[in-house]
């Protein structure tokens, strides 16, 4: 039914788009039409499936570090007043930044390749995923740590077997949160300075008035995306009902 | 097993500018069951947890003994009104927590054996999710028990189950933990009168120890000596301060 829903709403963009090209009659380097876009696509498919392959792997390698590295900070801050006291403002600080005016520099520092895309990415994820994961940590439910003391657990074992798996949902919040923003983090990466890529090849083909590649490349990249979404929200979905069934 | 200490507290707490209560003087005695009777919020619960060494938010002066001078460090087990079983672990690993959350060596026989004195055997390998209400709150006693304490804290621990659930339950707790020296705060003036041995009331005009009635717990439920027991005590407990 959600497919059936999504299939209309998609089916309806596209009935709107050819109308306002027929209604307009806009030249084709401003506003190609769904047929020209979806011609260009399958005659550029082995062209797009390179640049998608670099994407995707920026997407995901950046999905990785930045998670991990999320998950890391917000344990160390959930077991330590010392990190919550220094590294807290820093995170703050890092966010008060808009993330978007270090993309220049960190191609600076890392060069045209993966690598400053990568960085890019883990920075656009990493606060999402620190701060649900954290939020999660601090919120254990009361009564399962004063049953924990009573027990006479130390703090690092209440952390470890306690307020982690019940801190789980909220990092599932935040991994699903970060597949949305992933991609965001590669392509600015990417606009900035790259030599591969779907964002890559969409400042390419602007620059050319090859519009319709543009627009093929845009909805490959959207594809990519949900496509990312669906499989991370499964995931997250499946696993926590086996770990937490009923909740 | 070594025998059940008694629990002796008195003092007063309160929080910044209000009185919790004043001049408190508490006496649970060894191997016996104590009933804390007392309306919501009249700080019944924060003697037990002030016993039970939890954070309670409230400035207490006053002393808690032991009737054998022994620290309660490691002799205590609570159970709370929500089971708190971990949704993400089964029946066993529940029951097994404590020992897990100790770092020591889990004695699952035992375990299993006490699952079985509650009825669970059948449940051992499910979440607390497929469990029922009554299910869930026999877990959390077979978790109670495995901690060995012999001093055991009980906040209103059937008070959210059905009438005829909360009964069987009283039954199976009263049976099981025999021998320990046990503090039941409850607000149920027919809990209080079935199953104390020694019956304490709480209200704002301060703490008063009630005779209990003649027959030894768990009182039948048509015990007459319980029924004006429970009478007795509701109305005691709704005299205005």
């Amino acid at each position: 039914m959600k497919l059936l829903g999504g299939l209309f709403a998609a089916g309806l963009a596209v009935l709107v788009w050819q109308a306002i090209v027929t209604l307009t009659d806009a030249p084709r380097f401003i506003l190609p039409s769904p047929a020209l876009v979806l011609e260009t696509w399958f005659a550029n498919r082995a062209l797009l499936a390179e640049h998608t392959l670099v994407t995707g792997l920026e997407i995901v390698l950046g999905l990785l570090i930045g998670a991990g590295l999320g998950v890391i900070t917000a344990l160390s801050l959930a077991a330590s007043n010392f990190a919550r006291l220094t590294i807290r403002p820093m995170l703050v600080f890092t966010q008060a930044l808009p993330v978007f005016a270090l993309a220049p520099i960190l191609t600076l520092w890392l060069g045209f390749g993966l690598g400053s895309k990568i960085a890019m990415a883990v920075l656009i994820i990493y606060f999402p995923v620190t701060s649900a994961f954290f939020d999660g940590l601090m919120r254990t439910p009361k009564g399962y740590l004063d049953l924990a003391e009573t027990m006479g657990a130390s703090p690092a074992r209440i952390l470890w077997k306690v307020r982690v798996p019940a801190a789980l949902p909220a990092l599932g919040s935040g991994l699903r949160l970060a597949a949305v923003y992933a991609p965001i983090g590669a392509v600015i990466g990417e606009w900035v300075g790259a030599s591969r890529g779907l964002g890559y090849l969409m400042l390419l083909a602007n620059g050319r008035a090859k519009t319709d590649l543009m627009f093929a490349a845009l909805f490959t990249l959207g594809l990519l995306s949900i496509l990312l979404y669906v499989v991370v929200n499964r995931v997250t979905l499946y696993a926590l009902e086996r770990h937490t069934p009923g909740q | 097993m070594t025998q059940a200490p008694g629990v002796h507290i008195k003092g007063s707490a309160g929080f910044v500018a209000v009185s919790l209560f004043r001049n408190l003087d508490v006496t649970v005695g060894a191997g016996e069951w104590t009933c804390l009777l007392g309306v919501s919020g009249v700080g019944k619960s924060t003697i037990l947890r002030l016993i039970a060494g939890l954070e309670t938010g409230a400035v207490f002066d006053g002393s808690i003994e032991t009737s054998d001078g022994a620290s309660l460090d490691g002799r205590v087990a609570y159970m709370a009104q929500q089971d708190l079983l971990l949704p993400w672990a089964t029946v066993l690993e529940n029951v097994c927590l404590g020992a897990r959350l100790r770092g020591e060596r889990v004695d699952h026989a035992r375990a299993k054996a006490l699952i079985e004195d509650v009825g669970l055997t059948a449940h051992v390998a499910k979440k607390p999710h497929a469990l029922s209400g009554g299910q869930r709150q026999r877990a959390a006693l077979a978790r109670t028990l495995m901690e060995g304490g012999q001093v055991i804290l009980l906040d209103e621990p059937f008070s959210a189950l059905d009438a005829r659930t909360r009964a069987d339950m009283q039954e199976l707790a009263f049976r099981l933990l025999g021998g320990r020296t046990v503090l039941l705060v409850t607000h149920d003036p027919a809990e209080a009168a079935r199953l104390g041995h020694r019956i304490v009331i709480m209200t704002e005009a301060g703490v008063a120890t009630v005779a209990p009635p003649a027959l030894a717990p768990p009182r039948p439920l048509d015990d007459a000596g319980y029924l004006a027991a429970q009478a007795a005590l509701l109305q005691r407990l709704r005299v205005p301060a």
